[in-house]
Formats: C-alpha cells, sequence, structure tokens
C-alpha cells in the first residue's frame, strides 16, 4: 500500500509541475515587459537582448525540459525576483511560516479541541461553544489582524505592529503574538466543530457507558476513552491543514509584514519568477501529500478496522 | 592639580547645555512598500534598490532636488565651456564628443581602497557586454572607447552628441577589486555570482555614508556608517529600512512606533497620507512632493472615433480635472498640461490648457457629428452610439476611484465609458503592448528631468507584430513634426534653442493630444517632527541620495 502511495505521489508531481509550468508561462506579460513598464530608459533593443538572455525567447516546452532536467539533478535553478539561488530563497521563509503557521495551529488545535471537548461534555454549553467558533471562522482574517493591531499595538502599545524581531530571543515571541492569534482565531472554528461532533457520538456509545459503569470519572472518560476514539475526523483536519503549514498565510503575512511562502508564493508568480514559483508550489503540494499519507497511516494505527479493510 | 580639576569641571559645565542638546537617536527606522529584487546597481531598475543604494553608494552625476544635473562622485561637471567635454570626430566620421570626469579626492570603498577611474573603466566593459543583463544599453552603445587618464580622471568617447553628455546615468564605478574577477569567469552568469548579491555585507561594495551590515530578504536591509565615507557624516549611526508591502500595516507600524518615517519614494497613498495628517496632527511632519509620474489616458487613435481630434479634446473638456484632484486627493497632484511636468525648465507656462468646459465639449462632439440619443448617448449618422471603453490596472483604489467620476462626466456630455480593468501584469503585458484596446487606458509614465518622449510619441516606437511589439507609442499617433523634433531635440546642445524645439513639441501636444493628460503624481513623505534637512526630489533620484543633511533637531 506504502509503496503504491509514494509512486502515486511520484506521478502526481510530474504531472503538477507541468501544468504549473504551463499556466504560469501562459500568463500574460513576462518579466521584460514589466521591467519595460517601470524604467523608461529601456529601449526595445533592451528588452529584445534581455529576453534573450533570460531564456524567455524559447519555447516553452524547450523551457519546461531544461527547468525539469536540473531539477531532476538538484539545480532548483534562480529566482529572478531575488537574486539568489531558490533554495536560499525558500529556506529562511519556510523556516518563518513553520515557525507562524505551527504556532497558530498549534494554539488553534488546542483551543479548538477543548472548546470541542467541553461542547460535547457539557451539553448546555454547546450553543457558546458554536457561536464562538461561528464567530472566529466569519471573521475575515485581514479585519481581525487590523483590529488586533489598532487595539494592542497601536492603542495600547503592548505589542509589535507587525515585522519581526532583530534581537532575536524571547523578543521574536512579542512579534509573534498577533499573528498567532489571528490565525487561531481563524482555524479554531474547525477542530472544535469536528471534535464536539465526533466526541459527542462516542459518548452516547454503550462501552462509554461500561466506562462509566466500572466507576471511571467524567474526566477520564472523556480523555482516555471518548477522545482517542473520536479523534480520526480531528486527525484529518490537522493533514489538510499540514499543507497550509508550508503554504503559509499570505494575508496574515502581508498583514503583519512578516517574510513567509505565502507572501514568497504570490510574488514569485505575481512577478513572473518561475523557478521560485514552482519550487514553492510544489513543496506545498508535496508536503500536503505526505501529510495526508501519514494521517491515514495514523488512523490506521488508530482504528484496527480500517487496517483488516 | 586642583587646577587642572577646575579647568575640567568648568569646561563640563560649559558644554552641559551642547550635551543636554546632543540627539541621542543612534538609529532611524524608515518604512518602505517594496523590497529591492537586487541590491546591483546595474541588473533590474526598481525604486526600492535606487532608494537602498541612495544610502549606501554615490553615482558620479545626478540631478540634485531643484532637477538640475550634478556632481556627485565627481569634481566638475564637464562642460564644453570648462573644456573637460571636447566636440570631435568618431573614427567613422560622425560628430561625436569627448567627455572627462575626474573623481572626488579621498572617496573610496567600505574596505578603505580608493574609488578609482579602474573601476569605472571595469563598469564600462562590463556594460559594454552585452551579455552581463545590465539593463539600458543606449549608454554603453554611444560610448565607444573609455580611457582611464589617470587613477583619478577617466574619458568616455560617445559616437553621438547630446545634451545629457555630462550625465553618466547608471555608469557609475563598480569595486573592480571584488567584482571584476567574478565577471571574467563568464559574464553571462556574472548576475547570479556578483558580490552584490552573494556577500552584500562585504564593506567593499559601498561608497556611500552607509554600508550595508544585514540583509533580511524580503523584510529589510539594516545599514551603519561607513568608516571610509570622507563627506559630510550622517546623523544616525545606523538606518533600518523596513518593508511593509501593505500601507494600513505600514501606517500601523508607524504608529506603534516601530517606523520613525515612511519614504514618499515607496510609501503611503496621498489619500491615506492626507487621512494620517488630519489624524494625527503634528505628531509627524508630512511633505507632499509633485513629481515625475505622469498620469494620463491613452488613447487609441487607430479607433475611427477617437482619430477625430475634436472627440479626442471634447474628451479633455468634459473632465473637470480641478475638481477630481481637489476631491480625490485633497487638491495635493498638478494638473497636467501636456507630458512635460511644470516644475521641468522646459516646460512652456504658455502651453495651451483644457479647463472644465462642459458646452465647449458639446459643440466638438456635435461639429464632430455624435447627436445626443434619446438616452442620452450621442450617435452618429450611422447610429453608432459614442461609447469608450475606459481601462485601468484593477486592485488601484485611487485609480478605480478617478475612473468611476470621469464616466459620470463624460456621461454629461453624452459619451458612455464602459470600464474593464485588467490586473497591471495582463495590462502592460498584453493589452497595451500588443494594442489590444479600443479605447482608453488610464495609466502613468514615470521620466526623468528634460526627459526626451521618444518612445511614447515618435511614429517608429507604434508596438508592431514585425517590430515584436517592442516600443511604447501605444496611441499610435503619427505626426511627422513631432518625429523630427523628438530627433532635434536630444543633439541640440544651445539650452534656447532646445527651450524653442521643447515650446513647440508641448504646443503639437496640447492642441493633438496624443492622450489625455489628467496630473503628476505627488508623492507624500513622512518624516518625524525630529528629523529635518530630508529633500524629496521628485523624480528617480532618491532623497536617500543626500543622506548625509538630514539632521536630527531635538
Amino acid at each position: 500500500m506504502l509503496t503504491a502511495r509514494l509512486l502515486q505521489i511520484a506521478v502526481t508531481m510530474a504531472a503538477l509541475s507541468f501544468a504549473m509550468f504551463l499556466l504560469i508561462g501562459l500568463m500574460p506579460g513576462d518579466p521584460i515587459d514589466l521591467a519595460i513598464a517601470g524604467d523608461p530608459r529601456l529601449t526595445a533593443e533592451d528588452a529584445a537582448r534581455l529576453r534573450a538572455l533570460h531564456g524567455l525567447d524559447q519555447p516553452l516546452l524547450s523551457r519546461y525540459a531544461a527547468w525539469a532536467g536540473g531539477l531532476l539533478h538538484g539545480q532548483f535553478g534562480h529566482s529572478r525576483l531575488f537574486a539568489q539561488p531558490v533554495a536560499q530563497v525558500i529556506w529562511p521563509a519556510l523556516a518563518s511560516t513553520l515557525v507562524l503557521l505551527g504556532a497558530a495551529l498549534a494554539v488553534a488545535a488546542t483551543l479548538g479541541i477543548g472548546l470541542g471537548l467541553l461542547a460535547a461534555a457539557r451539553p448546555r454549553l454547546a450553543p457558546a461553544v458554536d457561536t464562538i467558533a461561528i464567530l472566529g471562522q466569519s471573521a475575515p482574517t485581514f479585519w481581525l489582524g487590523i483590529l488586533l493591531i489598532i487595539l494592542f499595538a497601536v492603542t495600547l502599545g503592548w505589542l509589535p505592529a507587525g515585522g519581526t524581531s532583530d534581537a532575536g530571543g524571547l523578543d521574536a515571541l512579542r512579534f509573534l503574538v498577533l499573528p498567532v492569534a489571528t490565525l487561531a482565531v481563524a482555524n479554531l472554528a474547525a477542530y472544535a466543530r469536528h471534535s464536539a461532533a465526533a466526541v459527542g457520538f462516542t459518548l452516547r456509545e454503550p462501552w462509554i457507558t461500561a466506562a462509566r459503569a466500572r466507576g471511571n470519572g467524567e474526566a477520564r472518560v472523556l480523555l482516555r476513552h471518548a477522545f482517542p476514539n473520536a479523534a480520526v475526523p480531528v486527525l484529518q483536519v490537522a493533514a489538510l491543514d499540514a499543507g497550509a503549514l508550508v503554504g503559509g498565510a499570505l494575508i496574515t503575512e502581508t498583514l503583519f509584514a512578516r517574510p513567509g511562502m505565502g507572501k514568497l508564493i504570490y510574488d514569485a508568480v505575481m512577478g513572473n519568477d518561475t523557478n521560485l514559483a514552482l519550487v514553492a508550489l510544489l513543496l506545498v503540494a508535496l508536503v500536503t501529500m505526505l501529510a495526508t499519507l501519514a494521517a491515514d497511516l495514523a488512523q490506521r494505527a488508530l482504528d484496527p478496522r480500517l487496517r483488516d479493510a | 592639580m586642583a587646577a587642572r580639576t577646575g579647568l575640567t569641571l568648568a569646561l563640563l559645565l560649559t558644554a552641559a547645555p551642547a550635551l543636554a542638546q546632543q540627539p541621542l537617536r543612534e538609529q532611524l527606522t524608515i518604512g518602505i512598500t517594496q523590497y529591492p529584487s537586487t541590491l546591483h546597481p546595474n541588473i533590474d531598475s526598481m525604486a526600492a534598490k535606487s532608494y537602498v543604494l541612495g544610502f549606501t553608494r554615490r553615482p558620479l552625476t545626478s540631478y540634485d532636488q531643484d532637477w538640475a544635473l550634478a556632481c556627485l562622485g565627481c569634481d566638475t561637471l564637464p562642460s564644453l565651456d570648462n573644456g573637460m567635454a571636447v566636440r570631435e570626430t568618431t573614427p567613422d566620421g560622425r560628430p561625436g564628443i569627448r567627455v572627462t570626469w575626474r573623481l572626488r579626492e579621498g572617496w573610496r570603498w567600505g574596505d578603505g581602497t580608493p574609488v578609482s577611474a579602474e573601476d569605472l573603466l571595469f563598469a564600462w566593459q562590463a556594460g559594454r557586454d552585452f551579455s552581463t543583463g545590465f539593463g539600458g544599453s543606449e549608454f554603453y552603445r554611444s560610448a565607444y572607447e573609455a580611457i582611464v587618464v589617470d587613477p583619478r580622471t577617466i574619458t568616455l568617447r560617445f559616437d553621438r552628441v547630446t545634451f545629457e553628455y555630462a550625465s553618466t546615468g547608471d555608469w557609475q564605478p563598480l569595486p573592480a577589486h571584488i567584482e571584476r574577477r567574478r565577471w571574467e569567469q563568464e559574464p553571462r552568469s556574472y548576475r547570479t555570482r556578483s558580490a552584490y548579491e552573494t556577500e552584500p555585507t562585504n564593506p567593499g561594495l559601498w561608497n556611500g555614508p552607509y554600508r550595508v551590515t544585514q540583509v533580511q530578504p524580503g523584510a529589510g536591509i539594516t545599514l551603519e556608517r561607513n568608516s571610509a565615507w570622507n563627506g559630510t557624516a550622517p546623523a544616525f549611526r545606523r538606518i533600518a529600512i523596513r518593508t511593509v508591502e501593505n500601507t494600513a500595516a505600514l501606517e500601523a507600524q508607524l504608529l506603534a512606533g516601530q517606523l520613525d518615517m515612511i519614504a514618499g519614494e515607496l510609501g503611503l497613498p496621498l489619500d491615506q497620507a492626507a487621512a494620517l495628517e488630519r489624524r494625527t496632527g503634528s505628531r509627524f511632519r508630512i511633505g507632499y512632493k509633485p513629481g515625475l509620474i505622469y498620469e494620463h489616458l491613452d488613447v487609441n487613435h487607430d479607433t475611427p472615433l477617437l482619430a477625430d481630434r475634436r472627440v479626442r479634446q471634447a474628451l479633455i473638456l468634459a473632465i473637470d480635472r480641478p475638481q477630481i484632484v481637489q476631491r480625490l486627493f485633497e487638491g495635493r497632484q498638478v494638473l497636467a498640461h501636456t507630458n512635460v511636468n511644470p516644475l521641468d525648465w522646459v516646460h512652456d507656462n504658455d502651453v495651451r490648457q483644457w479647463p472644465f468646459d462642459l458646452p465647449r465639449a458639446r459643440t466638438l462632439l456635435e461639429e464632430a457629428g455624435w447627436r445626443p440619443g434619446p438616452d442620452g448617448i450621442r450617435r452618429n449618422a450611422a447610429g453608432e452610439r459614442l461609447t469608450i471603453e475606459l481601462m485601468t490596472t484593477a486592485g488601484n483604489r485611487s485609480r478605480e476611484a478617478v475612473q468611476q467620476v470621469i464616466q459620470g462626466m463624460w456621461r454629461q456630455a453624452g459619451i458612455e465609458a464602459r470600464i474593464r480593468n485588467e490586473p497591471p501584469r495582463v495590462l502592460f503585458g498584453e493589452t497595451l503592448n500588443r494594442r489590444r484596446f479600443t479605447g482608453a487606458v488610464m495609466f502613468a509614465w514615470i521620466s526623468a528631468p528634460e526627459s526626451v518622449p521618444r518612445s511614447t510619441l515618435h511614429s517608429d516606437e507604434i508596438p508592431r507584430a514585425e517590430r515584436n511589439f517592442s516600443g511604447q507609442n501605444y496611441t499610435g499617433f503619427r505626426n511627422a513634426e513631432v518625429d523630427s523634433l523628438l530627433e532635434a531635440i536630444p543633439i541640440e546642445l544651445d539650452r534656447e534653442r532646445r527651450r524653442a524645439l521643447w515650446q513647440r513639441l508641448q504646443a503639437i501636444y496640447a492642441e493633438e493630444l496624443p492622450a489625455i493628460p489628467l496630473w503628476f503624481r505627488s508623492d507624500a513623505h513622512v518624516w518625524p517632527a525630529w528629523l529635518e534637512n530630508v529633500r524629496p526630489t521628485g523624480h528617480l533620484a532618491p532623497s536617500s541620495l543626500w543622506v548625509e543633511e538630514w539632521r536630527v533637531t531635538r
């Protein structure tokens, strides 16, 4: 099963790379068009010369063949936007995104699952949890982010409005609070609702009644018996979020002026930086597929029925 | 001993008020909305790069705050009068010119190596090799020979004589002691191996008042004083330049105290700056500098109705431009009468102007055969509606607002405007380049002082398939007299005769309206109240080129 899935991932990645290369290549305007629009001194001859220099005068398919050949030899190419090797551009952005999204998803999952358990264990609190989840899910990120900036950075002056810390260490944590809070509020709804539904359903199972009859306390029943059995849908949500973990959060990164994968991919696509856009997008696709595979394996480990299926 | 102690005490007491007034600000943090794609001075042209390099490098010459060419890295501006420029004949018998620049004494790279004629020779050689990938090549094509006279003196020989002969443009010293070896290995891949890309914190790359000490790709660049700089010492030990692309976030960081100022070259839109000024009172100083960004409507002259000059004149007469500038931009934009900025010395103050005049617009349309239809929209004899497709860059809030106002104003004259906007890369990469628009497109041209608009007005510059769609005369404007003026102006060295040629060009522009002039955009500069002497230029040379003049007042 594992070999087949890995093969499937490899084929999907190859097809994706070709489709993405074509889509980016067929977008109107090339880097030289963009340069001419911003520099009145560039002449028509300069444009032709620079196009040839960048290989933009070659047919799309031969450009793809050259790019894919390089990739197979471990050469990711050079970023046109940042004038650096693609790997050197991606790693810092990826690290920043992993920290931001990792922290945000950890907070979202912890709070969301906590709220879900609360709603399942205390049904009269379920409407309140639902309301919190709906509010979190429906608040636009850019609006919530601005609101938090105005309150905590501009008005109260407690936290920085954005950017990253020059000092590092604990100071860096201060710069994380607002973007993490913004993302966590938006993401906790899915965890809260999925865990509330799954745990609520599990709590009505006969073996939960049996567990209670054996004298287990409510907390133990909830955490040791009900939640592990209800964890499968929550795992699915986490697996889908893994893609976002490397894909970044464009709006939040832009709003809080943090370097990250979301902003990097957006800039690369809009700035016609094919090498950078392709490697970044393929990385996101690969991580998403691997995370889904990992979630499937984890589900099989958790639920013996799936192993037999 | 007691006398010495007394003297020391007296000196301290005397110095006390001065010490108290000594500014304690060590760092200036500046917000900009763009991150430079490269720090190499000759590769890619973008405002963010120019702004950062203004702190860290000096060109030989630049246009200053008064839009006059000035020496920054040289001693004296070459001229025919001072003998540093000499007319001559090129080896193939054409009129040419030999121009000599002498470098400022004591000018050094950050590692202590003197900036020399060899650095300029290397830059010229790299620029002349077109596989290096430098941007504009016109300068290097024309400068066919470079002669190092002595370590501080270099002469270039040009195969054409233009009034800009003293300007070095993008030709500026590159540290040969660091870069030459890399370039000689393989010019074609030099741009990716240059030390400006691989080790930007190398002090030997920088010859300005500051040098780059830290780079966070996409987020910011930190500069510190260059100890080898022998000019006036700049006020701050460190300058941190932070990129915040979202202008709301940029403003929030300013208000939260994370940024001291926002550079006008890459800062807040006018309306946002004006709102900030209203809200914050005197907390910041906000300066508005009109510049050379020419907002206009390109109209397609190959569309029959727009080929009629009377219709084009009616279009401008029906737009109440002062009202738009007043209402949408708080009166901060400078109205354009042609593509020449009123601040430019070649501007003709007597050029024909087009005030808002709805009755006159209606009359002109009547004369052109467009009569009001039952729904108020005019029609010609064939029953065709007077409909113009009005395009601009999608997502640009300011332009989209102007577009809607123009749509309403044109309707008053019986003109229907159909709005169709496109993202910038589609608009500039396809629609304008391939001339796939039928009506009017609102966008801006950026230029330099006394910039000859050959690429946008000469009939040879109309994009066509047989020329691989090169050229920027998107309107398709053709005028033989304009063509000859555009060829004559660059080679006319006499200022007064050149002014006359410019005046004629502007007169034709104002009459023929190859494009509909709107206004010249102003930049909004936001400075802290304690910072003085920042003088924006309004053209492509950034205010950071004069950072050593910036002073802290308290």
